[in-house]
């Protein structure tokens, strides 16, 4: 493994860069000289960016929806995980709500639902885990991920299946943790995490100074598809998660080549508090 | 050895009932702080993978206790599993979503907040919070206030399960069972067994 393989499929020993081989992994540099949201999301609609929502299934059919392109269901046998299609929708709401807000923001952005909830409370971590292993490896842009663990057990597995995303351009959108407690994954940074402010712009976001908490967005009395085709006002940091899942696949259906570390570079530069909705 | 006993006994007996009206009054404060309907404590059952209604406060108070259900559907499956707390108003009356929900709160409420019971990296349950008054706007701080008192409910609960737990070691259930019934009978031996009972005790002390 190193920084050229990609380039000349040579296996070189480690992290280096042999002299005068920079040129060979020139970037494009086409970001300008101010990132705006008109630069970073302006006339996207999130046509071509695939978005996992990892949580309670997402029912079809629902209006505020649309066209969920696959449902699968992630089961657990003992200790043996299994991802499977699965046709059972919904089993709480919640992942209605997500998948309805982020459609909300990015209209032709594809949907995938991973459901992750009704194999009992018990195996619920792995079942968590498994799902998540299975949208990096589905290779994924944007996971929209509105739960965390408790179990620090499995805090070591989720630090390496965040990072991994990371390194594979997978964005992980995670909710903040609303109470005092440790949970993971939103703590890690390789992942975004999201908190909620009290107002009611879809668009408005803030790059919160005092992290781990990154991202504050719209989690406050959210009108949001619920089972059975229709709607509840709801809140909570777990819709506001969704909101920055939204405007992460609007801003790489724009730029398809950005990293997550651009993505959440671009994040920051448009958020309210330094400008960027201006 | 009869000094562990009697803390062991004196921490069992009765632990249940005074943790029990602890709960009691957790659920009555959170139905008076937000100005609720009504409000209640459901437990996780890890043998059964089940939730039970421990306490209740208001509508449904007579009969939901001991009410169980699975444990990662509807609102207080998702809120377990997921460890977030959720606050639903304005739920419409549609059949799906009514039914589902009746089942973790005892009727249709119009309005729902949902909290983890978290104990270090623990789940004991969820606590609910039924209907506040339509007229006024839920804010952040009420989440963060539900957060909060969450956790107060969560050791009260986690109070009961050590009462429990302590209890069935002394009734010898556990698999700890062994060394109550040892203390008790060290407890009621005369001077020289009780003597020659605690060396053996100390001698396997040792041992291990």
């Amino acid at each position: 493994m190193s920084v050229l393989a990609h380039e000349s499929d040579e296996e070189l020993p480690a992290w280096s860069l042999p002299a005068a081989s920079g040129e060979s992994i020139r970037l494009p540099a086409t970001w300008p000289e101010r990132v705006t949201r008109e630069w970073a999301f302006g006339g996207s609609t999130g046509a071509g960016v695939r978005v996992c929502v990892l949580d309670s299934g997402v029912e079809l059919d629902h209006p505020h929806v649309g066209i969920v392109q696959r449902s699968v269901a992630v089961t657990r046998d003992g200790d043996a995980i299994s991802v499977a299609d699965d046709d059972a929708g919904d089993l709480c709401g919640h992942g209605t709500a997500c998948a309805g807000i982020i459609r909300s923001l990015a209209p032709d952005c594809e949907l995938t639902s991973v459901r992750v909830l009704g194999e009992g409370y018990t195996g619920s971590a792995a079942v968590m885990l498994g799902g998540l292993k299975w949208a990096i490896e589905e290779g994924f842009q944007v996971v929209n991920m509105s739960l965390s663990t408790t179990k620090k057990q499995y805090a070591e597995q989720l630090h390496d299946l965040a990072d991994t995303a990371y390194f594979k351009r997978t964005m992980l959108v995670a909710s903040a943790h609303n109470m005092p407690v440790e949970s993971f994954p939103w703590r890690f940074a390789s992942v975004v995490s999201v908190g909620s402010h009290e107002e009611t712009d879809p668009f408005a976001y803030y790059d919160n100074p005092s992290p781990p908490g990154e991202f504050c967005a719209r989690g406050l009395a959210v009108d949001v598809a619920w089972l059975g085709g229709g709607t509840v006002n709801c809140t909570g940091n777990s819709f506001a998660t969704p909101h920055v899942a939204g405007i992460c696949a609007l801003v790489l259906s724009k730029h398809p080549e950005l990293t997550p570390f651009q993505l959440k570079s671009v994040l920051h530069l448009t958020a309210n508090n330094v400008g960027g909705d201006r | 050895m009869s000094d562990l006993n009697a803390a062991v006994a004196a921490g069992v007996v009765g632990a249940e009932d005074a943790y029990r009206s602890l709960l009691s009054a957790t659920v009555e404060v959170a139905r008076a702080i937000f100005r609720a309907k009504a409000s209640s404590v459901l437990l996780l059952d890890e043998e059964t993978d089940e939730l039970v209604f421990e306490a209740v406060a208001g509508a449904g108070a007579g009969e939901l206790i001991g009410r169980r259900f699975p444990s990662s559907t509807g609102v207080a499956g998702w809120v377990l599993v997921t460890r977030q707390p959720l606050v639903l108003d304005d739920v419409a009356a549609d059949t799906r979503f009514s039914q589902g929900t009746a089942e973790s709160t005892g009727y249709v409420p119009k309005g729902l907040m949902a909290v983890p019971l978290l104990v270090e990296e623990r789940v004991l349950g969820v606590l609910e919070v039924l209907d506040r008054p339509s007229d006024t706007r839920f804010t952040l701080a009420e989440m963060d206030l539900l957060g909060l008192f969450a956790n107060q409910a969560a050791v009260a609960l986690d109070l009961l399960q050590r009462a429990r737990r302590a209890r069935a070691a002394l009734e010898g259930e556990g698999e700890l069972g062994a060394l109550a019934r040892i203390a008790a009978t060290l407890e009621g031996a005369d001077e020289e067994r009780r003597a020659a009972g605690l060396e053996l005790l100390a001698a396997l002390e040792r041992l291990l």
